[in-house]
């Protein structure tokens, strides 16, 4: 059985528009799943909804959320909660806004540790130490007694990797943890966790709206519009042969390095049209 | 080198104010109609006594020469002598400084608590009837100034329910072992937790009417505060790692949030403090504000002199210790 298994969810603002329609999504262990889609498609709503941090204003409507054989919708707030922070974990996307500007790194790291899975604090500190290592920062110590102003926003996303992976989760959620950061420093990132995934075989869901990040670090990828699931495919089929029209449209719309002179093509107003019928017809049946 | 420098900086900027207040006192109840030595004479003097009396207190030498004089003094120490008392200025304005001290003390206490509670459970409950309930609290709290809060008090648990006293500072008849005037602070040092009992009953009603209206600014800043801090990624990030929302707003938020409310809790101190003075005089306490009510009846120009630069004083100190705290609060100020 898949490790997370979304089924049917949906999600809208309260008494409003629906944000996500009836998404289905499976990701096995130790799968990196890309979640593309323009902005607003929904891809990190359903990132939200996994973890449990819907703004209050968002309610699920209807669906599953299988994590390891749970249903967490069906889970009173506290054991959702436990059960969220001992399988899962999130790389969140701006590393200059997710560390607690009032805390050092260290108890940051380990806090998650000691709090709520219940180790002692060497070895916690001892772990936070050898993630660090692991993420390539060499002076460990003074890292640990930092606040996070007084790191590059590079480091500070190596803090929050090695944060997410410091529970040794089953599932790592990376809401496009490269967009903040400059290219250079992108790659350096990116590669990390894909090296980072691998060494502890974590399932990844990766939201992106970069296919070209995609085609690197994903094995298979779901494409979102409108909050409705588009495409499903393996990274290999989806750029031989994309099977929707709109997910072609988009990896013609990606600029590629190697032609740089290259036309952008916008999406046709036609695929446009077709998807939004669609979204209005998942909307009629909803309603219906 | 740089803490060096700031506290220079600091100590000129202090003294500059200083000497700014003592002017304009100095000056403005000089100008103002009320003559000291007339209120001292009785009905029969002659002009010759109040020339006499004007000449002995130096109020006939011209403004700019008699502030020459007491600045001079003030400098050496000598705040003059105060012309109801005869008492030297400085050590009647030291007796009852202790007084108003531990009075606005309390009431900073009262209303951090009470306002600190009121934002986090109105934050923890947020969008719901409590929350709804805590609004309109503060509101009515603000609406009505602490002198009238202060009268609401004494009807309420003075009259109708007399649970607290309403006059004095302690019981007449009681004998006192203090031996310096922080009667509440000496009480619990000495372990004379009746005479604190005594104190705390004459005291709190004053220090309510003096906290409410700052409870009601706390609660509805630091709630403000804390609800934007909710909504930034670390929280986010805090709950996805199991944390349940009583730890978030405690652990995560709170001391983010806590930094608009202490400067503006600075700022309200001072205007508590200068509260004192028409609260001390409604509950017949005898603290600095309630002599200062005096001395500006009794036209007692160096005393009046005296209790205005000493609450300049309390003001810029009670600024500074804001700012040290800031830094506590504030990593990313501590090396600035």
């Amino acid at each position: 059985m898949s490790f997370l298994s979304i089924r049917n969810l949906s999600v809208q603002l309260k008494g409003g528009q629906r944000l996500l329609r009836s998404v289905s999504l499976d990701v096995q262990p130790g799968e990196v799943r890309g979640l593309v889609g323009e902005s607003g498609a929904g891809k990190s709503m359903i990132g939200k909804a996994i973890l449990g941090t819907l703004p209050q204003a968002v309610e699920v409507v209807s669906g599953e959320i299988w994590l390891d054989g749970v249903d967490l919708l069906t889970l009173p707030p506290r054991p959702r909660r436990r059960r969220i922070g001992a399988l899962a974990a999130l790389i969140p996307q701006d590393p200059l806004t997710a560390l607690n500007p009032s805390r050092r790194v260290g108890p940051q790291i380990t806090g998650r540790l000691i709090d709520i899975l219940g180790w002692k604090r060497p070895e916690a500190e001892a772990r936070a130490r050898e993630l660090l290592a692991e993420v390539q920062i060499d002076v460990v110590e003074r890292v640990l007694r930092c606040y996070p102003h007084e790191l590059s926003g590079g480091m500070r996303q190596r803090i929050l990797i090695a944060s997410a992976f410091a529970a040794e989760p089953k599932l790592i959620i990376a809401d496009e943890p490269t967009t903040a950061l400059d290219v250079t420093v992108q790659k350096q990132i990116l590669r990390l966790i894909a090296g980072m995934q691998a060494h502890h075989n974590t399932a990844l869901l990766f939201v992106t709206h970069d296919l070209g990040v995609v085609s690197k670090v994903c094995q298979t990828l779901t494409v979102l519009y409108g909050g409705l699931v588009v495409e499903e495919a393996t990274v290999r089929g989806f750029f031989n042969a994309p099977q929707h029209a709109y997910s072609r449209a988009l990896l013609a719309a990606t600029p590629k390095y190697t032609d740089p002179d290259a036309s952008l093509l916008p999406v046709p107003d036609a695929v446009v049209q077709a998807l939004e019928a669609q979204v209005a017809a998942a909307d009629r049946a909803w309603h219906g | 080198m740089r803490l060096i420098k700031a506290i220079l900086l600091r100590l000129v900027t202090t003294a500059v104010t200083l000497f700014g207040v003592a002017l304009i006192v100095f000056f403005v109840i000089r100008v103002v109609p009320g003559n000291p030595i007339a209120m001292m004479l009785p009905p029969g003097a002659t002009d010759a006594d109040v020339a006499r009396l004007t000449a002995l207190y130096g109020l006939d030498k011209s403004i700019p020469t008699q502030f020459l004089i007491w600045s001079t003094g003030v400098l050496r120490g000598d705040f003059g002598v105060s012309i109801t008392n005869r008492q030297p200025v400085l050590a009647l304005v030291l007796d009852h400084l202790p007084a108003t001290l531990e009075l606005s003390a309390l009431a900073l206490f009262i209303a951090v608590f009470l306002g600190g509670t009121a934002a986090l459970i109105g934050t923890r409950l947020r969008g719901t009837r409590v929350e709804a309930a805590i609004d309109v609290g503060n509101g009515m709290a603000l609406s009505v100034p602490d002198f009238l809060w202060g009268l609401v008090l004494i009807l309420l648990f003075g009259v109708l329910m007399p649970l607290f006293q309403i006059s004095g500072r302690i019981t007449p008849s009681l004998t006192l072992p203090f031996s310096t005037n922080f009667y509440l602070v000496e009480s619990v040092v000495r372990l004379r937790f009746d005479l604190t009992r005594d104190l705390l009953s004459h005291m709190i009603m004053p220090a309510m009417g003096l906290a409410i209206p700052l409870a009601a600014i706390i609660s509805q800043l630091l709630k403000q505060s804390l609800k934007e801090v909710m909504h930034l990624d670390y929280v986010a990030l805090a709950r996805t790692k199991g944390y349940g929302e009583t730890h978030v707003i405690l652990r995560e938020a709170l001391p983010n949030a806590v930094l608009p409310t202490l400067t503006l809790v600075g700022v309200q101190f001072t205007f508590l403090i200068g509260g004192t003075v028409i609260i001390e005089r409604l509950f017949s306490f005898e603290g600095l504000g309630n002599m200062a009510i005096d001395a500006v009846i009794n036209r007692d120009l160096p005393l009046i002199q005296g209790i205005v630069i000493l609450f300049a004083v309390i003001f810029t100190a009670v600024n500074l210790l804001v700012d040290l705290c800031y830094a506590a609060f504030n990593p990313r100020l501590r090396h600035g």
